[in-house]
């Protein structure tokens, strides 16, 4: 956004902007506590919430039990006493002693009780490979969370996003799966690992508005405009597919769907239907990932559009190895040919 | 296999001391005489309560009178009350297992024998206390003044259902009587509850919250995480662990009774305990009340095993009779609640047998006249159920295009196989 430099507000790294919205969310609404291991005096192993417990006291950001089946229950019943809870989930590959809690209980209870009580939680959790966090500290998990009925998914892609959508998620009503790709946590990525690191200061989506603003939940963004083939990605991919489109000079249009559930369908049918090109692009693994349901939307609602069989990149279908990370990530090579092959048919 | 002269292993399978056809002989079953228990102060520190965790706290004796330091003491009008709504639970119980048989609603579970644990601890709480029930807490939902009509309504899954025919019978929802939505997934509400009672605790409210789980699903990761998360931050929260000794056909020991006390999972987490005489409603009173009145004056949570005996089947849907002795049941030495509070007014002088007759009818009418007014909303299996369209409601707060999109093809496929269908003209049999 150009008109950036003349409002207030500064370069931000995501997890600088995380921390923002939560200190934004926390001083409007006395609802709003935050919760989850580590998150308290330390102010979480990633900082995310650095300085929050000594402005907002230990009522309202407090460290838990190391229980995800407890951090995700407490807030069910949190949210039923009228409190906004946000916990974190320390990495994603945690999450699953909290899955029935998030799954039967949080997704359901508006549907179960028609609509007497609700869980208006978001859950934050740190997720994504590239970090060197071998099989425990890797995975994408969103597909899980896509495929239940009554939870929304959301995964920001920039710092400007992940303040935007934060709020936007604690302000809804649904409970919100919040993954934050943490190799994006200090700065985009082009996907060349063995290129030096670059800060988030040198991109224009890290300038972060100052106060309170939304990102809608459920729009996409078009990060990148083009003709020839239309790339539908989220979090660390978003910045992965624009690069490689870059520097080999393809007419790519890059979408960053921002909220998994709800989808954005409109500007992904628009787009498929300008290029007649697709490729589906995540880190997960492929097997029943969210590529998977991309796929079979883009082909139901576009498939006189199409020029080319929608091309889908993922991970493999491996646990995410230690040593061999960068052979599993949907690097440029995976992503290059994948173009390769839309452009040529 | 073994090394050496190490002997083999074996492993341990509980099996239960009775079986369809045994006779039973309850003689090494511990039960103090009542009023034998001391009662600390609701203040104490926790572990001046873990010896109850062992014992049995019991205030109605065997010659109908209340004993010892747990006696509430409760006037003869209260105890009337308890006893009409543990009658009245009783009897709708009765009825509901009927309509089922009748084919009006799909599933039951009744209660019995069991009617204090829900009523006596109703009582005990402050009404406006959250309770996140497990699904036997009938009892609970009638003291509370939730309408009978309301429930059958609700086992009915008919149009006047306020869950709109979405959940499974009994599992209720009740927030103006603050009784939270059952779940059906086991022990799920114990962490819940205690995060309301953090959250009451954070808001400095004076409300506490209460919780009840079955001796079987305290197996579950749940029970343990809220445990842990009630001793860390001394949340007002009393947890009621109802010990009916069969979780299905499974008996206790499948969730570690041959080993100790449920009440003395309470010692491990440094909380209070009582074990108690979940049959004897007064004790019940008495318990709930001492734990209520602890979490209200900051001193944390209590874990309460109410030991008692489902005198009944699980559900509708099992037979006792395939997995256990039915002369468990007629010999259980703990007796019958609404038997032994019923005698005890007699005992005070309080109450006849003439009363009682008329109050049995009484409370039967109760429930014939609350049937009635349901059965005109329709039931399960003659139709009247929830408009169509409901179907694609709360999932989310607001409709997303997806659902828009499935709730068209569903009202499709309805025009498609009765032409005149109109989902404001639905009346739901056999659609």
């Amino acid at each position: 956004m150009s008109d950036h430099t003349v409002l207030p507000g500064k370069r931000m790294t995501m997890i600088e902007a995380i921390n923002d919205a939560l200190d934004v969310m926390m001083a409007r609404d006395p609802m709003v506590v935050v919760l989850g291991e580590d998150v308290g005096y330390f102010g979480g192993v990633f900082r995310a919430t650095a300085g929050l417990q000594a402005k907002y006291g230990k009522t309202r950001v407090f460290d838990t039990p190391i229980s995800e089946c407890g951090i995700i229950g407490v807030a069910v019943g949190m949210g039923a006493y009228g409190l906004r809870p946000v916990p974190e989930i320390q990495f994603a590959d945690y999450i699953y002693p909290g899955l029935d809690q998030l799954v039967s209980e949080a997704a359901r209870l508006r549907y179960r009780s028609a609509g007497e009580f609700i869980a208006p939680m978001t859950v934050r959790s740190p997720f994504g490979g590239g970090i060197f966090g071998g099989q425990t500290h890797s995975q994408s998990p969103e597909a899980l969370f896509t495929h239940v009925a009554g939870l929304k998914t959301v995964v920001p892609s920039t710092p400007h996003d992940a303040k935007g959508l934060l709020i936007a998620a604690i302000e809804d009503n649904d409970p919100v799966i919040f993954f934050e790709p943490k190799r994006l946590y200090n700065g985009p990525f082009s996907g060349h690992y063995d290129e030096p690191a670059v800060p988030w200061a040198r991109h224009a989506d890290s300038f972060v508005p100052a106060g309170h603003y939304r990102v809608p939940l459920g729009q996409a963004r078009v990060v990148r405009e083009g003709q020839a083939v239309t790339v539908l990605a989220y979090g660390t991919m978003v910045h992965v597919a624009r690069e490689v489109a870059e520097r080999q000079g393809i007419d790519a249009e890059v979408i960053d769907l921002r909220t998994l559930v709800p989808l954005d369908i409109a500007t992904i049918e628009a787009s498929v239907n300008k290029t007649g090109r697709c490729m589906v692009l995540h880190e997960a693994t492929r097997t029943g990932g969210f590529g998977a349901e991309l796929a079979a939307l883009v082909q139901e609602r576009c498939f006189y559009a199409l020029e080319a069989p929608v091309e889908r990149v993922t991970g493999f279908d491996t646990p995410y190895p230690h040593s061999l990370e960068w052979a599993y990530f949907p690097g440029p090579v995976r992503i290059g040919e994948a173009f390769a092959r839309l452009i040529a048919a | 296999m073994t090394k050496g002269n190490l002997p083999k292993l074996s492993l341990h399978v509980p099996e239960p001391p009775y079986r369809p056809g045994d006779p039973v002989d309850f003689t090494a079953l511990a039960v103090p005489p009542a009023g034998a228990q001391p009662r600390p102060d609701e203040t104490c520190a926790a572990d001046e309560t873990h010896p109850l965790c062992l014992d049995l706290v019991r205030v109605l004796g065997d010659d109908d009178r209340a004993h010892g330091p747990w006696d509430p003491k409760l006037d003869a009008a209260t105890l009337i009350r308890m006893l009409r709504l543990m009658a009245l639970t009783r009897a709708f119980d009765a009825r509901m297992v009927r309509a089922q048989r009748q084919g009006k609603t799909s599933f039951y579970m009744k209660s019995t024998g069991e009617e204090a644990t829900a009523v006596a601890t109703a009582l005990a709480l402050a009404g406006d206390d959250m309770v996140f029930p497990s699904y036997r807490q009938q009892g609970l939902f009638i003291a509370r003044g939730y309408p009978l009509v309301e429930m059958v309504n609700q086992i009915y899954s008919n149009r006047a259902d306020k869950l709109k025919g979405r959940q499974l019978p009994i599992m209720y929802s009740a927030r103006a009587q603050s009784v939270f939505s059952i779940s059906g997934n086991l022990a799920t509400q114990l962490p819940q509850a205690v995060g309301w009672a953090m959250a009451s605790a954070i808001r400095g409210d004076s409300r506490i919250a209460s919780t009840f789980v079955g001796e079987g699903s305290s197996a579950e990761g749940d029970f343990h995480s809220a445990l842990t998360f009630a001793a860390v931050y001394n949340a007002p929260v009393v947890f009621n662990l109802v010990n009916n000794q069969w979780a299905i056909s499974s008996f206790s020991g499948f969730a570690g009774a041959e080993r100790t006390t449920f009440a003395a999972r309470a010692i491990g987490y440094g909380i209070a305990g009582l074990r108690i005489d979940g049959n004897d409603p007064l004790a019940v009173f008495a318990a709930v009340r001492w734990a209520a009145d602890r979490a209200r004056a900051n001193c944390g949570p209590t874990l309460i095993e109410h030991f008692t005996y489902r005198a009944e089947g699980h559900s509708t849907s099992d037979d006792p009779g395939q997995y256990r002795s039915a002369a468990e049941g007629a010999e259980w030495p703990l007796g019958d609640p609404i038997d032994r509070l019923m005698r005890h007014l007699i005992a005070l002088g309080a109450w006849d047998a003439d009363q009682q007759a008329a109050m049995d009818a009484e409370v039967d009418a109760e429930v014939r006249a609350a049937v009635r007014a349901a059965e005109v909303n329709g039931t399960l299996g003659q139709g009247l159920h929830h408009p169509f369209r409901t179907m694609f409601e709360d999932v989310f707060e607001t409709l997303p295009w997806h659902l828009a999109e499935q709730s068209e093809q569903a009202i499709h496929e309805r025009q498609v196989k009765w032409p005149d269908w109109s989902d404001d003209a639905d009346v739901g049999d056999a659609r």
